[in-house]
């Protein structure tokens, strides 16, 4: 038995206020934030909201931010989070808006998943028994179907924190799902890949990591993500500014031997998108006038030719 | 879900109203798998003897026509999982791969690693986003509404906004699951609170065989975490402080996978005298080998790691029995239909009765599609030749309960909560009602539920805010435990014999001349009424029931 400090970030949906506020908890070894938490909203403050069920990481329901990082309080151990002062820092997850406490409001990240079509669409009509699939493939989508819904994942999503318009972490994770699905009709899976290469979808994670890192489930939906990209690519579906970003990157380096910073962005965009061109005019002035505009002529670097050969290697494999 | 898709399919105008996200519900944790008899590996299994292991594993308390039905349709319910997208396991030529399980003859259970359940759930959401379902999400039902004898809708709370409001149908189906909450501790999540049991029980739908909660062999010590069959299933042993495989005095054919109320009990027996590693026994994994626990238990490693702080890969786990399951509830035909018309019921809240006096691992799931299919189905038919809808008084019915609410909120506190009151629920019927009983544990359990039931009146609600109110809700929760604990102890009291989960120290012995019958709880003033109805038995008639 030990006392720790819960300092909770608390949303009062009728002020519209946050604040903080201290708790101070009694908790065994072993014991979880959301034990913690409960204790508090059972035995302290009854007005404590917190959505949670099953304490053992299968409903999704729990996830919030622990120090500032988006964690599943079921699983979380006070023991691995409390600072030595015994101060564990407690708020509602990011990229939602919060409803009361701890309670998020989920509807934007459910109308995401929606957009991914997201059920299974499979040859027709369906065999008498079942759809004959390798183990394997099955096997990896279980890695992927382990995903709770939690929401940890789009908390800390830094491209959501830039633009909310992207789909996200999980919608991407369960697109992937039906992508890398034996049983989906080869149509559909080029109709998801199409729609998931525009804009808001695969292109638009800046691979940061954060999904990956945070995910109670080990989904990683970041490599998720990366393997719908390469998918998509080996499937033709090519004209887009995330495969142009991607080739114009890789065939500066290997020319050059870095990144040539100017070309990559009008080439990303592509050179018949000319409005897209010109509303990145502005962006090149005031560059300009701050004199960080990319050298115009982009000289290559003394040893580029090895870097070229890393190149030829990587594609002789 | 299941019975809403099929109400969707036949054309009927549906909704779901829950009192959390779909996907949040507790069907995730059904890790093992779900069972069907289609000799999927080239066995002679059939429905027959799926049939049978399910009528032995019932104590013969299970309707054999319902438990028919259930075997004969449960392959085709699997291939309809899996055609909607379940990723089940697959064997070298690519079909469907089945794993052992308690009770069963045969190898019948399909899996999906120790996700089944969470698998399934999460398909029937998508099944449900793809119909474009009506859904309430995150409202509770606060009464059932019953005009002329006849079930008419519900009026229900939006727990986001605290709103009240009613909401007519020609047919309600209660899906509302366990009630696993009224026990300290329970592998249950904490929305298990036995609320749509309590509501159906108060308009006059019986609650039957509520006396049969199942114990779980493998649960963990400190929080009462689940830790899958499937791990006894590909092989565990149980092991008491002396290293011997104690099943083998128990259940000398099947040993740890003997019916879970039969490794239950010997455990609890282990413990007792003396050969019991504090308060456990042991759940020894190693010998399975890191490889297939990583990829068929990889759930339960986690947890083990956890809650317990042990590698399973390296070390037994201190297990013991954990309230799991409930075999009781309302009352339904193989249709799903109560005995008030217009009110319907599957899952684990009904009782049709497939699991009498204990469950099989591996039926529940199944139990829910099949029976959910047929309720989804039979409310359709129902409802197309039903009446119009009445005109009824909105602000009248909502009043009420805002009245009420009002109310627990303007009453002094009187030094104790919800919570409070529900943890002292909890402990007295794990103490008296569990793995075993007797008559003066039972009415020890009774008599707090009494008490309780008594000090609930003095509750206050003291968050006096309408969006998410927990404290309200959790209040009402309360309000429908102690009604469901009520008809499990007096149902208890009632059968003076040993069946199944029913385990009585002082009628230790099953006693087919007087007690093949179902107990029925009919809701009066005063408290539950006992009632009997006899059990259907088709092919199976009762034998003496040995592991």
């Amino acid at each position: 038995m030990k006392t720790v400090n819960l300092k909770v970030k608390r949303y009062d949906p009728e002020t519209k206020e946050s604040r903080y506020e201290d708790f101070s908890v009694e908790v065994e070894d072993n014991e979880a934030v959301l034990d913690a938490l409960i204790r508090i909203r059972e035995y302290q403050d009854e007005t404590l909201a917190v959505r949670c069920s099953c304490r053992s990481a299968i409903c999704g329901s729990c996830a919030m931010r622990v120090n500032g990082g988006a964690k599943l309080a079921c699983v979380t151990k006070v023991d691995d989070v409390a600072n030595e002062d015994g101060e564990i820092t407690v708020e509602p997850m990011g990229n939602m808006e919060p409803v009361k406490d701890l309670v998020t409001d989920m509807s934007g990240f459910w109308s995401k998943v929606r957009k991914v079509q997201p059920f299974l669409r499979a040859h027709q009509p369906p065999p008498d028994r079942e759809y004959i699939a390798s183990q394997d493939a099955m096997g990896d989508l279980a890695h992927t179907m382990n995903c709770i819904m939690c929401g940890a994942c789009v908390s800390d999503c830094a491209s959501l924190e830039v633009d909310e318009n992207f789909i996200g972490p999980a919608a991407l994770a369960k697109a992937y799902r039906f992508v890398g699905d034996p049983r989906e009709t080869q149509e559909s899976r080029d109709d998801r890949l199409k729609e998931l290469s525009k804009y808001s979808g695969i292109w638009d994670c800046t691979h940061c990591y954060a999904c990956v890192e945070v995910c109670p489930k080990d989904v990683a939906p970041m490599e998720r993500i990366v393997d719908l990209r390469r998918t998509a690519q080996e499937s033709g579906f090519t004209d887009n500014n995330g495969t142009r970003h991607s080739d114009s990157f890789a065939k500066s380096v290997s020319e050059s031997g870095w990144l040539d910073e100017l070309k990559i962005g009008y080439q990303s965009f592509g050179l018949d998108d000319a409005p897209m061109q010109l509303r990145m005019a502005p962006t090149a002035v005031r560059a300009l006038l701050k004199g960080k505009l990319p050298p115009v002529v982009h000289h290559k670097r003394p040893g580029h030719e090895h870097v070229k050969r890393i190149f030829q290697e990587m594609e002789k494999e | 879900m299941r019975a809403a898709i099929e109400a969707f399919r036949l054309g009927a105008d549906v909704a779901v109203l829950t009192k959390v996200h779909p996907v949040r519900s507790h069907s995730n944790a059904a890790q093992g798998g779900i069972n069907a008899a289609m000799g999927a590996e080239g066995d002679d299994d059939t429905w027959e003897v799926h049939a049978y292991d399910t009528v032995k594993g019932s104590d013969w308390l299970g309707d054999q026509d319902a438990i028919e039905i259930m075997a004969k349709d449960a392959p085709q319910d699997i291939y309809e999982l899996e055609h909607m997208g379940v990723i089940f396991a697959r064997d070298e030529y690519g079909r469907l791969k089945t794993r052992a399980f308690g009770g069963a003859t045969n190898q019948r259970t399909f899996f999906v690693g120790d996700i089944t359940g969470q698998v399934c759930l999460h398909v029937m959401y998508e099944e449900l986003m793809k119909a474009g379902m009506r859904v309430y999400e995150e409202w509770f039902v606060l009464e059932l509404l019953k005009e002329e004898g006849v079930c008419t809708g519900v009026v229900a709370m939006d727990i986001k906004t605290g709103d009240v409001e009613v909401i007519q149908a020609k047919a309600v189906i209660l899906a509302g699951g366990g009630l696993g909450r009224v026990y300290e501790p329970s592998t249950n999540g904490l929305i298990c609170t036995g609320d749509v049991q309590a509501l159906a029980y108060q308009i006059g739908a019986p609650l039957m065989d509520m006396e049969m909660v199942q114990y779980h062999p493998t649960t963990l010590k400190g929080n009462g975490a689940l830790l899958t069959e499937g791990a006894r299933g590909e092989g565990a042993y149980l092991v008491n402080s002396e290293g011997d495989r104690f099943m083998s005095k128990y259940a000398p054919n099947k040993l740890e996978l003997a019916s879970r109320d039969v490794v239950s009990r010997a455990e609890a027996m282990e413990i007792r005298e003396g050969r019991g590693v504090d308060g456990c026994v042991l759940l020894d994994c190693r010998h399975l080998g890191e490889k297939l626990i990583k990829e068929r238990l990889g759930q339960i490693a986690e947890l083990a790691t956890l809650f317990a702080g042990v590698d399973i890969v390296k070390d037994p786990v201190p297990i013991r029995p954990g309230m799991h399951y409930i075999m009781g509830g309302i009352k339904t035909d193989a249709n799903g239909a109560t005995v008030v018309p217009g009110l319907f019921s599957a899952g684990e809240c009904a009782n049709v009765s497939i699991h009498g006096g204990n469950r099989l691992g591996a039926n529940s799931l199944l139990e829910t599609v099949v029976f959910g299919r047929r309720s989804g189905a039979y409310a359709v038919e129902y409802a197309r030749q039903a009446g119009p809808f009445h005109r009824v008084n909105e602000e009248e019915l909502a009043g009420k309960h805002t009245a009420k609410f009002q109310d627990l909120m303007d009453r002094p506190y009187p030094g104790y909560t919800a919570a409070s009151l529900r943890l002292e629920l909890g402990v007295a019927m794990d103490k008296n009602i569990s793995v075993f009983r007797d008559e003066q544990g039972m009415q020890e359990a009774l008599d707090t539920v009494r008490d309780l039931t008594g000090r609930f009146q003095g509750l206050t609600v003291r968050d006096h805010g309408k969006v998410f109110n927990w404290n309200l809700l959790s209040t009402l929760e309360l309000e429908n435990m102690l009604v469901c604990a009520e008809t499990i102890a007096v149902s208890g009291l009632a059968r003076k014999e040993s069946r199944g989960a029913h385990a009585r120290e002082d009628y230790p012995e099953r006693n087919d001349a007087d007690w093949l019958k179902h107990t029925m709880a009919y809701h009066s003033p005063e408290g539950p009424v006992i009632g009997y109805e006899p059990v259907t038995i088709t092919n199976w008639p009762p034998e003496r029931r040995v592991y």
